[in-house]
């Protein structure tokens, strides 16, 4: 028995890793089921916006109501993206480095916007903005109409942005403790020094890597701002508006350009934020050395 | 604090005073309707279905992205983040572009018979998408955390390979695995943009909640809307505590996390 030829001997694999079959099958299913569920449809999205040509697809962006559209976008995500990001940093400051009573239930309150459906956050914006409400009653008659309007489509990006910045922060600012921030008070560092030499440096990956997810979901969002839009065209219509008009208009090379261009957006946050991760695993490790 | 008050606390407690106006049983008349009672049912019906199915496949695709090493894994795992970074309204239009009967899947279904899109199966697949990455991503630094000695004992004590997975590794993913199953759901349930495109929209059959909600709004319903929307927040939040419930469970029989 001790001459079997070494191809018939069984070989041996380390007892922690599963049979060479079942690994290819449940990489297989892996495989397809992103590719199948994730891949496709972003394929799908270039494809169809490239149907009649490049230049059928350019000639759609380039029009009145698609510009508009564009820098409505931009406008929202510029306008929202800044308050959140400094109340994200106010609230991870005051979270991590000051205790008081119903701290657990403010973590609770900013994650909130997670787990309520975008469209019931605008439906909660339209009751209390409303024309028919009191508040926005009110002002209506003074000139200022929230909901249908800009300032609307604000609000409902940054309800649905709200955690973003906040959850990033949070992890980094616990990790890295106070001790820093009191050896600069010490020192006799003033509230704002010690924030932009010392707090800041630190979170500074935190905080691009939470702004730049909520500027995808800002741009992106769609359930919400649907709701207290009002869908005018060429004035309250953001991009994903103005995807769905379009597409329920079967104007599909305009849709698919539209949502093209939204989908490169995502692809290059992706690609930011694996950057990122990538360099901030980095100094995660610089801060773990002794 | 102002702030966190004004976006997000002060809309929503519109809202509750809302409920609170009219009351209960105002609130259960509205539900209590065909078409509302129909639409919520579905919505959470297929978010539960989807969740589950995330939940399966969620960990199996956490499982070959940590372990296992084949070309075109980082792409893959690069990917797993997509839902989160597409546009909800981008997603639902290509979603539909693929499984509708003459999309590059839908005709293919079309050979065996099956309809996809304009069918609870198509908002199946949106649901599936939009949960895809949440329990991947919640269970995959628990994979990574996980020392090979307890395999390794496990499997010098006598445990083939399949009772070692079932009863070593899978009860410390649980918990991590709920908690990724319970935002899916949550954020399935609420989902409105990715649906509605390859929903069909037919009352009873394939409309979702949230799409009822905008309807109501679009007809000034804002009682029948704000009734909608506080069931779908009481639901969810029912659920949401049950989960907890069975994690805490978990954990206590587990022993440890």
């Amino acid at each position: 028995m001790s001459d079997t030829p070494s191809s018939l001997r069984p070989r041996f694999r380390a007892t922690t890793e599963e049979p060479p079959l079942v690994r290819w099958f449940l990489t297989g299913i892996a495989v397809a089921g992103l590719g199948l569920l994730v891949i496709a449809p972003l394929v799908a999205v270039f494809a169809q916006a490239l149907a009649d040509g490049a230049s059928a697809a350019a000639a759609s962006l380039g029009n009145a109501d698609a510009r508009s559209a564009i820098w409505l976008t931009i406008l929202v995500a510029g306008i929202a993206m800044p308050l959140n990001a400094a109340f994200g940093i106010a609230a991870a400051w005051a979270i991590t480095k000051f205790d008081f009573r119903g701290k657990a239930f403010l973590i609770t309150l900013i994650d909130l916007p997670f787990s309520v459906s975008p469209v019931v956050a605008g439906l909660c914006l339209v009751l209390l903005f409303g024309a028919n409400s009191l508040i926005g009653g009110w002002l209506v008659a003074q000139g200022y109409p929230i909901i249908f309007a800009l300032p609307g489509i604000v609000l409902a990006t940054m309800f649905v942005t709200f955690p973003f910045v906040a959850r990033e922060l949070i992890p980094v600012m616990i990790e890295q403790g106070r001790a820093g921030e009191e050896a600069a008070l010490t020192l006799g560092a003033g509230g704002w020094r010690v924030f932009f030499t010392v707090t800041l440096p630190n979170i500074r990956w935190a905080l691009l890597y939470g702004v730049l997810l909520c500027n995808a979901r800002a741009m992106g969002e769609f359930g919400a701002v649907a709701v207290v839009s009002g869908k005018i065209r060429g004035q309250t219509a953001t991009m994903p508006i103005t995807i769905e008009m379009l597409y329920n208009e079967y104007l599909s090379v305009a849709a698919f350009s539209m949502a093209a261009v939204l989908a490169l957006l995502a692809l290059v946050t992706l690609l930011l934020k694996t950057v990122l991760e990538w360099r901030y695993a980095d100094q995660r490790a610089a801060n773990h050395r002794p | 604090m102002t702030m966190l008050s004004l976006v997000v606390i002060l809309p929503i407690a519109a809202l509750l005073l809302k409920g609170a106006a009219f009351g209960p049983g105002e609130v259960w008349r509205v539900v209590n309707t065909e078409r509302t009672w129909a639409a919520l049912s579905l919505s959470f019906r297929l978010s539960l279905l989807a969740a589950l199915f995330n939940l399966v496949f969620g960990v199996l695709l956490a499982w070959v992205l940590v372990r296992y090493r084949f070309p075109g894994r980082s792409l893959l795992n690069a990917a797993v983040d997509l839902p989160f970074a597409l546009p909800t309204a981008v997603a639902g239009i290509a979603l539909t572009a693929l499984y509708a009967p003459n999309g590059v899947f839908g005709s293919f279904a079309r050979e065996f018979g099956v309809q996809i899109a304009y069918t609870q199966l198509g908002i199946l697949i949106a649901l599936i998408f939009v949960g895809l990455p949440f329990v991947t991503r919640t269970v995959q630094p628990v994979i990574e955390e996980i020392e090979r000695e307890a395999e390794e004992a496990s499997a010098t004590l006598g445990a083939d390979r399949l009772y070692t997975l079932r009863r070593v590794i899978l009860p410390m993913l649980m918990p991590a695995a709920l908690t990724g199953f319970a935002l899916a759901l949550a954020r399935s349930v609420g989902e409105y943009g990715s649906v509605i495109f390859i929903a069909g929209n037919i009352p009873l059959l394939t409309e979702i909640a949230p799409l009822l909600i905008v309807i109501r709004l679009e007809e000034f319903d804002y009682d029948g809307a704000a009734a909608i929307g506080i069931a779908m927040l009481v639901i969810s939040f029912a659920m949401l505590l049950a989960i907890n419930l069975v994690q805490i469970w978990s954990r206590r029989r587990i022993g440890f996390v």
